[in-house]
């Protein structure tokens, strides 16, 4: 069978000669360069625009890059070791902390996972209100990046906007789950709280601001020549790349390729909920822009529908095996009490099975894998994370783009590296 | 010569003295005294240049503050240096792994002297809730830590109080009288560097194994 | 259960699961794995999301293996998804702990390079053929393979101490 990829000539997925710098730290220190007049040299894990800790091994011919290597681990936390020693419960407060600009999703998954072991069905208002948290979420990540794109590419009125609109809907955040991050508010069996007071109009309130801002982005930004002679025909991947390479999300959409969880296998109750999947048509860093951007603007429309359709009832499901009693029952009863006190201290039990869950997370697919041995702690909790994977398409973004281009490639991917590392 | 008296010159017309008035320059005596080392106090607390050292959540907080809300740029410090020559402050944002403390430890080399550190977060300060084999139970096992931010991640307002605390501290001079006092400061890990080109070695203690684990 | 694999499949004779979530589950040895890859990427499952190891040492039963898969320690995981016909299925290959080693997906799906190279740093199992079997996460010269059972997490006892003298 033929390695090439049939769109795109000249690429291959070879073992040698690729975009693909496949050389070990020290071999890159001493080895010879593939060809005269070729330096490899270094960028990172210290970087101001390398979004966090990531470090990338550079083949240069001139100013050309000719093959690159990501060098990921610099921020490896052992999560999914850590995952097998906690429980059930306190797994969220795990998971939270992998991607941290968009930390609900890998709750969401995490808690999927749970519950189609337990074989739960969630209320629906616990299901409605964590479509409205991921798409408040999905609306601070790409707000984040936009700030992070423009600050890489020295619009840092960009940066100063983009985190202005993100704080705004971080307090939103801290109002209903009490944290500006790392919430831990969906858990298995639902949410941690039901929704505040006056969440409604404050969420409207955000929307409003919101809206119109994106629109000054637009002005600010998407027709500006300087920002497009910077972002359009850099960084261009193929659809047919994507998918050997296992690419999703944004990214994969920006080929033109329309594919998102929500729409085509949907979770939640997405099926219920009318927005556009935005793709692109070339697949370059300015689609990535543009799509994250309408991607927001989809998220207010979603959130729009969130706020008209919420059902009354339960935020989390009324089970005994997982829910712990409401506060007001342990101050009454010794028996609530003590079942407060297990669920917290030695868990629920989980049926032995495993199973894959996955969400469309701002970044991709974002996955859980989970093995569970019939006790209170997973076997084994693994997160299929987006970037990890899309991180492999950098060096065919890369290859023969200038140094300078570098920079608005990487910020184009938009990883999360503590969701690389884990 | 029907000429009027010419007007007085300005300066007799002069206001009295005090500072509401014409600020400096029209002192009769622009100097202030003071001890030499009280000068450099003040001037090193108010020109911190904090390095970009962003590892993990932290450090999405750290950019946050300095936004447009919480505003950095307040206390002179909203320049984070990309080289670690320019800087004097490392604030140590988020998770510490094996792989990345050589890294730290040689950009905290790499730092001119005097530099503060700030460990932000409690990952950074003690391992936090990742008690295992791949984080660095603290950063002070790898640099000296003036000051020690909680919070997981700290808000921006916690941060800002570190910096305010830094910035106490280092016009007090108790920063400076640490740093003599603790010779060999940290938890007895040294990092030798071999040349300015390779990477660095990690030299343990003997009695705690790899960074504590085993 | 109507089986919902792609015609072809059947006559490979892999045993066939579902999972709680109602999705296929199938179990190739390691002889097999190469084969089945491709006849699902010609089948249209032509992207390769995930490669993850399980390590199993010490687990009692293995319940949701179906009949004629000898469990073994070690298991790497899988997970293909299709586009079209909007499915994802998994194969679940068993790997001795005496003989870690699977040949590599990498010719089939790129995307599995790095995904292997996760598994052979934290489980210790080697792919046949990957262009690029090193470390990925861990620092090279590290020692042990973190994830699996036999591994310790590594807690590290908090120790207090007194605050010191004023410096």
């Amino acid at each position: 069978m033929s390695l090439q990829a049939p769109s795109a000539p000249g690429r291959v997925y070879a073992r040698a000669g690729g975009p693909v710098l496949r050389l070990s730290e020290s071999e890159a220190a001493t080895a010879p360069p593939s060809a005269p007049e070729r330096m490899i040299i270094n960028m990172g894990p210290q970087h101001p625009s390398t979004h966090g800790v990531l470090r990338l091994l550079l083949e240069l011919d001139g100013e050309t890059v000719t093959r690159c290597k990501p060098i990921i681990g610099y921020l490896h936390t052992g999560m999914e070791k850590t995952g097998e020693t906690l429980t059930y419960l306190q797994g969220p407060t795990n998971v939270t902390r992998m991607d941290y600009a968009s930390p609900l999703f890998t709750e969401l998954a995490f808690s999927m996972a749970t519950e189609t072991l337990l074989g739960l069905e969630l209320p629906p208002r616990a299901v409605w209100i964590r479509m409205l948290m991921c798409e408040l979420n999905r609306i601070s990540s790409h707000l984040l990046f936009q700030a992070t794109n423009g600050m890489d590419l020295g619009a840092v009125s960009m940066m100063l906007y983009g985190w202005r609109e993100r704080e705004e809907v971080l307090r939103l955040l801290e109002q209903i789950t009490g944290l500006r991050m790392n919430h831990n508010y969906i858990r298995p069996g639902g949410v941690a709280a039901d929704l505040p007071d006056g969440w409604r109009d404050d969420t409207l309130g955000l929307l409003e601001a919101i809206g119109d801002r994106l629109d000054e982005y637009d002005a600010l930004l998407t027709g500006q020549p300087i920002w497009r002679e910077r972002l359009q025909g850099v960084g261009v991947i193929s659809a047919t790349e994507c998918l050997a390479l296992g690419v999703t999300g944004p990214i994969l959409r920006s080929t033109g390729y329309s594919w998102d969880l929500r729409r085509h296998m949907p979770y939640l109750d997405y099926d219920r909920l009318n927005f556009d999947v935005i793709c692109g048509s070339y697949g370059d860093s300015f689609d990535r822009y543009a799509i994250r951007l309408n991607e927001i603007r989809e998220s207010i429309r979603l959130v729009r529908q969130i706020l008209a359709g919420l059902p009354a009832g339960d935020y989390r499901v009324q089970d005994k095996k997982v829910t712990p009693p409401p506060r007001g029952r342990i101050d009454e009863s010794m028996e609530a009490l003590i079942h407060h006190f297990k669920i917290f201290t030695e868990g629920f039990k989980v049926p032995a099975g495993e199973v894959y869950a996955a969400v469309e997370s701002p970044r991709g697919e974002l996955g859980c894998y989970m093995v569970s041995d019939g006790g209170p702690k997973p076997l084994r909790m693994h997160i299929r994370a987006p970037s990890f994977v899309n991180l492999q398409a950098l060096p065919y973004m890369l290859e023969g783009r200038l140094v300078a281009d570098a920079v608005a490639i990487i910020s184009s991917v938009d990883p999360i590296m503590g969701e690389v590392d884990r | 010569m029907s000429a009027s008296p010419p007007p007085e010159p300005a300066l007799e017309e002069a206001a009295p003295l005090g500072p509401a008035y014409g600020g400096l320059t029209d002192l009769p005596h622009n100097f202030a005294t003071s001890r030499l080392e009280e000068a450099v106090k003040w001037s090193r607390a108010r020109s911190c240049w904090p390095a970009t050292f962003g590892l993990a959540c932290c450090a999405i907080e750290m950019m946050a503050t300095g936004g447009p809300h919480y505003d950095i740029a307040r206390y002179g410090m909203e320049v984070f240096r990309a080289s670690p020559r320019q800087a004097d402050l490392m604030i140590v944002a988020g998770r510490v792994s094996q792989k990345m403390a050589p890294v730290l430890r040689q950009i905290y080399d790499q730092m001119m002297a005097p530099k503060w550190v700030i460990s932000m977060g409690v990952c950074a300060s003690s391992g936090g809730m990742f008690n295992n084999y791949a984080i660095v139970q603290g950063v002070d096992q790898v640099v000296p830590v003036d000051v020690y931010a909680p919070g997981c991640p700290p808000g921006p307002e916690t941060l800002l109080h570190a910096i305010l605390s830094l910035h106490s501290l280092i016009r007090s001079g108790e920063l400076t009288r640490r740093r003599q006092g603790a010779a060999g400061a940290g938890a007895g890990v040294v990092v030798e560097q071999r040349d300015g080109q390779t990477a660095t070695r990690m030299v343990v203690s003997p009695k705690r194994g790899r960074f504590g684990r085993g | 259960m109507a089986s919902p694999l792609p015609g072809g499949l059947a006559e490979l004779g892999v045993a066939v699961s579902i999972d709680p979530g109602g999705g296929p589950v199938l179990h190739p040895d390691r002889a097999q794995l190469t084969e089945v890859a491709a006849a699902l990427r010609d089948a249209g499952y032509d992207q390769c999301l995930d490669v993850c190891g399980v390590d199993y040492l010490g687990a009692d039963s293995r319940p949701d293996l179906p009949d004629g898969v000898v469990p073994e320690r070690f298991e790497a995981v899988v997970t293909l998804i299709s586009h079209r016909q909007r499915g994802r299925v998994r194969l679940r290959v068993q790997v001795p702990a005496e003989d870690p080693r699977l040949p590599t997906l990498f010719d089939l799906f790129p995307g599995a390079e790095n995904p292997e190279r996760e598994v052979f740093d934290m489980f210790g199992i080697g792919f046949d053929g990957h262009p690029d079997m090193t470390r990925i996460l861990m620092p090279e010269d590290w020692e042990g393979h973190p994830l699996r059972k036999d591994y310790a997490v590594g807690i590290v006892p908090v120790r207090f101490k007194a605050a010191g003298d004023a410096r």
